[in-house]
């Protein structure tokens, strides 16, 4: 999934600053899943910032609504009976979502309401990790199902750069050095040999680097 | 400020603080009557959206009255409580809200007095800071 | 002469048998030449060629081309160093192309530092490619004449390939196939990260000299004199990849006070003693950071002068 996470309150209030109607938009899909923006999450958002307008003396309308995904236009066009009563709009999905919004609705005024991190998932309760760096060309088998492009801090493919000290990265003893554990992986499986085949550089063409990406399956283009 | 009196919404798990509470009744020791209780089955219950709305709704401050930690009768549910009641301190934080108009405290069962001394605490803490609202309704 | 990859001075000193002796000078952080200059001045006749480092831990300084030729012009033969932290493979093959143009000739290609090591911790890194790859795309423009598209060049850039190795980093048995996998890549001489723990190092050596390794390679063993209990310390705690036992730190304590650096002195002249003799290894790359001046000194001790003249 993508995970995310909530921006400071301080930095979203001053985003919004001047604005009486706020309409909080969530979403049911990745965010929810990582607790940052679904309906609970939206209904926290919401009461905090009309503790805020309390506070402050002012008296702000704050909506609330969960979208099913902010992902899909036919959702966010859930929203077009309402989102003409606000002044703005707070989306707590993925990036995706805010952009989404603003598209559909070019008068409304959008704010990101999280910060969107990487793709990942949970390894415990309460803790994501990053997997995927969406290079568009998938090679971990080549390195025993692990990616080093994602979870090594210099995307290295040809093998550890010698800096990591109990199985940590040399950037931090929060990081893992996914080498370590692909290089142990790999002689466990009696797969050196593959290790030590040379990789060429890659091509990044289908990663960000290549430029804005799309992709179209005829099959399904109506 | 003498004449101000802070509005508290203190949650309660029945297991124990209630329990604490009825003892304190039959000590004939009052607790203060602007702190209002709400009991919940176990702490752990109580979700970061309740400990806000009462501040939404005009509360000066919110405290959990639970278990001791290793006593939580379901295991567990005064640590979730108290690791929400630190979400919210963050949250006012942000608002420029003082933190400590929210708190929790770990009682044990039977001890009445406890109980009412912890909500003087509280309402002796809340009224320090003053109330919520800082500038003038501006509307 | 034809024999030669790329004729540095470094090459034909290794090549003819000699046991090389090579050191290190990390630009100013500034466009300081005359402090350069003259802690570049300290080494000359007493090594075989100066690394000079790039950005080193991502601390943002002169150039390592430009330093490179300000040494070259100093009569003294830089090796190169380049990182992945920086360039992308265009920057890459073009600065090749450049510093070879400009004369140099002796390149070593490294990973780099993670950014977050250094004093611009917010920028975007790099790795295009890696070590290995950089390594290779030396090799490539230089035997085949082509660039990382396969595309001609006009000119190869004869450089002497130079790789890092780090005997102590983990896990330790994929060590010495990772310095194999340099060396097809194309490495003509590794330099070690400096070395400490002497028993872990005569198993790598055993092992690459086992595997046949020191017949395909130079291995330049790394040392860097301890100057205080202070650096060994921080040595073994906070640069990733080093390996300082505690016999070490505690020989340098009990030298009492004042004398720990003149005992780290005692320590690597020990070591350079052993490295000649040990198999496999062609000679010593000295680091001696920020006490260029003294290395005269070392090298005269050492009994490693004169340098031979090739
Ligand atoms: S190789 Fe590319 S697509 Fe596959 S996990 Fe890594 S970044 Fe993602
Ligand atoms: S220590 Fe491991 S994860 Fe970190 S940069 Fe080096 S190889 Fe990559």
């Amino acid at each position: 999934m993508i995970v995310a996470e909530s921006k400071p309150i301080k930095e979203l209030l001053e985003m919004v600053k001047g604005f009486k109607k706020i309409l909080v938009v969530g979403c049911k899909g990745c965010v929810t899943v990582c607790n940052v923006g679904g309906a609970k999450e939206v209904a926290i958002l919401a009461s905090t910032i009309r503790i805020s307008g309390k506070k402050e003396g002012l008296d702000l309308v704050v909506g609330e609504h969960t979208l099913e995904r902010q992902c899909d236009p036919e959702y966010i066009d859930e929203l077009k009976d309402i989102i003409g009563d606000y002044d703005a709009v707070i989306s707590i999905a993925c990036g995706v979502g805010p952009q989404f919004i603003s598209e559909r609705y070019p008068a409304t005024k959008v704010f990101p309401g999280v910060n969107t991190k990487f793709m990942g998932g949970a390894v415990e309760h309460g803790v994501w990790s990053e997997r995927c760096a969406g290079c568009g060309t998938c090679v971990v088998h080549l390195f025993g199902g692990l990616c080093p492009i994602a979870r090594c801090s210099k995307s290295l493919l040809n093998g550890p750069c010698g800096g990591s000290s109990n199985g940590k990265c040399e950037i931090s003893s929060d990081v893992e050095c996914i080498w370590d554990t692909i290089v142990l992986k790999m002689m466990e499986q009696d797969r050196l040999d593959e290790l030590m085949e040379f990789r060429p550089p890659k091509s990044w063409t289908t990663a960000r680097d290549g430029g804005p990406r799309k992709m179209i399956r005829e099959e399904l283009v109506k | 400020m003498d004449d101000f009196k802070p509005q508290i919404v203190a949650f309660c798990c029945t297991n124990c603080a209630s329990s604490a509470a009825k003892v304190s009744h039959g000590m004939k020791k009052a607790l203060p009557d602007n702190v209002k209780i709400i009991q919940v089955p176990c702490t752990g219950r109580i979700e970061t959206l309740h400990l806000l709305k009462p501040f939404e709704e005009g509360a000066d401050g919110v405290y959990v009255a639970g278990c001791q930690a290793d006593s939580c009768q379901y295991i567990g549910g005064i640590t979730k409580a108290a690791k929400r009641v630190a979400q919210v301190k963050g949250i006012l934080e942000g608002l420029s809200i003082e933190p400590e108009r929210i708190d929790v405290f770990h009682l044990s069962a039977g001890k009445g007095q406890e109980f009412v001394e912890v909500a003087d605490r509280m309402v002796n803490t809340v009224k320090g800071l003053g109330p919520v609202l800082t500038a003038p309704n501006r509307n | 002469m034809s024999e030669h990859k790329a004729g540095s001075n470094l090459e034909k000193v290794l090549s003819a048998g000699h046991f090389a002796f090579t050191g290190e000078c990390g630009p100013p952080q500034g466009a300081n030449v005359p402090h350069l200059i003259e802690k570049a001045n300290h080494l000359k006749g007493v090594v075989d060629a100066v690394n000079v480092t790039d950005n080193q831990t991502a601390v943002v300084r002169m150039s390592s081309w430009a330093a490179s030729l300000i040494l070259l012009e100093q009569g003294l033969e830089p090796n190169f160093q380049m990182v992945c932290r920086d360039r992308n493979r265009l920057a890459i093959q073009s600065d090749i192309l450049g510093v070879y143009a400009m004369g140099i000739r002796n390149m070593l290609c490294l990973s780099g530092d993670h950014q977050s090591f250094g004093n611009h911790p917010e920028s975007k890194n790099v790795f295009d490619i890696d070590s290995m790859q950089l390594i290779h795309t030396v090799k490539t423009m230089r035997d085949e004449g082509k660039f990382l598209n396969g595309s001609d060049v006009d000119v190869a850039p004869k450089l002497f390939i130079g790789a890092a190795c780090n005997p102590f980093a983990e896990p330790f048995d994929f060590r010495v196939y990772r310095l194999a996998k340099k060396i097809s890549a194309g490495a003509d001489f590794v330099q070690t990260q400096c070395i400490y723990n002497m028993d872990k190092f005569r198993e790598f050596m055993k092992r690459a000299v086992d595997m046949g390794l020191h017949e395909k390679c130079y291995i330049l063993a790394g040392v860097t004199p301890m100057k205080s209990v202070g650096m060994a310390l921080y040595m073994s705690k906070q640069v990733p990849g080093m390996d300082v036992p505690q016999a070490l730190v505690k020989r340098l304590r009990g030298a009492g006070k004042g004398k720990a650096a003149e005992e780290g002195i005692k320590f690597a002249l020990e070591q350079i003693e052993e490295f000649k003799e040990m198999e496999g290894v062609a000679g010593v790359h000295l680091m001696a950071i920020e006490w260029e001046h003294k290395v005269p000194e070392i090298a005269e001790r050492a009994g490693v002068l004169p340098r031979p003249v090739v």
